[in-house]
């Protein structure tokens, strides 16, 4: 059965929106996508029908707030396939790979070590490089190969047995490549070490069976996964959230608080000190459900299908050369290309033009960038509401910057 | 609209690449990046006795509208001081619109730049290089 992108793209209201005279044409999916109606019911039912704090109330709109909030960790939890109650909100992705450097982290030794990639975002470097500062860990980086992959024949040299986490991107942020999460988790095990995977391209993309990838940290945002923004999910294994340290004290995070001292409640609660983004919270969870119930295996034919169009596409210009996979196998829809003589940002300015949205330079991935020698790319990043009108406006504006630019 | 960013006038000046490339025996050479959109510019001068650019010379790796801006300074730079270049700052604001008050050549090119707040950096970044040389 064919994939009815019609059907989908009449969820999201902002893509039948006429800006300037121009279309939508939205492939920045990957800085952030666009939000279903039912993501948005979901948040104005909260909003107008049960907005108050949660956990602590005991009046109606409190209870009906709690379990809404409690509904779409559910949600978020059938989505990864695990248990509820191990699925942490916190306020991103970048805050749930913070978490997990702080705490974790803090249990770790100086000459402990932590295995990255030269590809990953800043996100996923930042934090550990504050913890090397913190606590005299050592980190290492996994290089990359020309198609932008991940070079794993370099595990067995970089792992050892004091490598105590390997954090790596599920999915690029800048080539789209799909990380052989197996070879890693495998390698991984046989020296003890620990496997987090930075979730964010990978998790708009569909459902996710944590348990069978055998990795013991996942983070991904809201806002990239058609829900709110300020929202993210870290799961973690129960036996590895309740062996660390809180990371921001607060309320709703106590077993019991006294003067002299206070005991932690059990996570997920521990990680969530304060009041959390209740209305983000239930948003992520409409998506989640939203993201449940589509056909993935039609989606992601559709979404690979827009990508042979885009390469066949950019191959016909003359000087663009595509940062990534080559083919379709074991990569997502994020494309990075360059277009020769002309910088990135004014070939996305020029889209611009064109009503297509995309995005240029360095991704946040610098490290990246550096290793290539690239001023940076135009990545063109896709979702299953895009169609082929969305590839064939951005073809059309890049051979018109190609033109006019050069 | 985009495509009228890109006017002639500063595809031109992007173009004539006017002080382009790295100076033998520069007097001063400041560097600046910036980090939101990773553009990169390094100034060289070469002053004479009395804080006068003498010579100019720009390596930039960076986007049209900076590789234009870095044209049209290098175009009026020299002969300037310090304050000199500060007036040539004051007319670039004003062609963002950052400021108000007539702006004059070269710099009256970036007027369309005035709509894209999140390009303007690009324009202002060879001027703050520079600033940094002199200083």
């Amino acid at each position: 059965m064919s994939f009815d992108v019609a059907a989908v793209r009449g969820q999201f209201p902002i893509l039948s929106e006429i800006i300037d005279g121009l279309p939508v044409h939205y492939l920045d999916n990957g800085a952030s996508a666009q939000t279903p109606l039912t993501v948005l019911d979901a948040v104005r039912k909260y909003e107008t029908t049960g907005r108050a704090n949660v956990l602590r109330g005991v009046h109606r709109l409190a209870e009906r707030a709690t379990e809404s909030f409690e509904n779409a960790r559910a949600e978020v939890a059938v989505f990864l396939g695990v248990p509820t109650m191990e699925i942490v909100f916190t306020g991103g992705c970048t805050a749930a790979i913070n978490l997990v450097a702080y705490s974790y982290g803090s249990l770790l030794k100086p000459g402990d070590r932590i295995l990255l990639s030269e590809l990953e975002h800043h996100s996923n470097i930042v934090p550990w490089q504050l913890l090397r500062s913190r606590s005299g860990i050592e980190l290492d980086m996994l290089p990359v190969t020309t198609d932008g992959r991940i070079d794993l024949s370099a595990l067995p040299s970089l792992l050892t047995p004091n490598t105590k986490l390997v954090s790596l991107a599920h999915v690029s942020n800048v080539t789209g490549a799909l990380l052989d999460v197996r070879a890693v988790v495998e390698a991984a095990r046989a020296v003890g070490a620990k496997v987090m995977l930075d979730g964010a391209q990978r998790a708009p993309h569909g459902p996710l069976d944590l348990p069978s990838l055998g990795v013991d940290f996942y983070a991904f945002s809201g806002h990239k996964a058609y829900g709110p923004n300020g929202i993210g999910v870290l799961w973690g294994r129960p036996e590895l959230l309740d062996a660390m340290p809180p990371f921001m004290g607060g309320g709703s995070m106590i077993g019991r608080v006294t003067l002299a001292e206070t005991t932690w409640a059990p996570s997920p609660r521990r990680f969530e000190a304060g009041t959390p983004a209740i209305g983000q919270a239930i948003g992520l969870g409409a998506a989640c459900a939203w993201m449940q119930a589509l056909d993935w295996t039609a989606a992601h034919d559709h979404e690979m299908g827009l990508v042979q169009r885009l390469m066949d596409g950019l191959q016909k210009i003359d000087g663009t050369q595509i940062f990534g996979p080559a083919g379709l196998q074991n990569r997502y829809p994020v494309v990075s290309f360059m277009l020769d003589g002309v910088h990135p940002h004014d070939v996305a300015q020029m889209l611009d033009s064109f009503g297509v949205a995309v995005r240029a330079g360095h991704h946040c991935a610098q490290p990246l960038m550096d290793r290539f020698d690239l001023d940076g790319t135009t990545r063109v990043s896709m979702a299953p509401y895009n169609d082929n009108s969305d590839i064939d406006a951005l073809l059309a504006g890049v051979a018109h910057a190609a033109k006019t630019l050069r | 609209m985009s495509d009228q960013l890109y006017q002639e006038r500063i595809v031109a000046l992007a173009k004539a690449k006017t002080g382009a490339g790295k100076l033998a025996d520069p007097t001063r050479t400041a560097r600046r990046d910036n980090p939101l959109c990773g553009d990169r510019v390094v100034i060289d001068v070469r002053l004479d006795g009395e804080g006068r650019i003498a010579e100019i010379g720009h390596q930039v790796r960076g986007c049209l509208l900076c590789q234009a801006s870095a044209s049209a300074l290098s175009s009026v730079a020299i002969g300037r001081d310090a304050a000199g270049i500060a007036e040539l700052r004051h007319d670039a604001e004003r062609a963002l619109g950052r400021e108000s008050g007539d702006t004059h050549e070269p710099f009256s090119a970036f007027a369309p730049v005035a709509a894209h707040k999140s390009r303007q950096e690009c324009v202002l970044l060879p001027l703050e290089a520079l600033k940094d040389a002199l200083s």
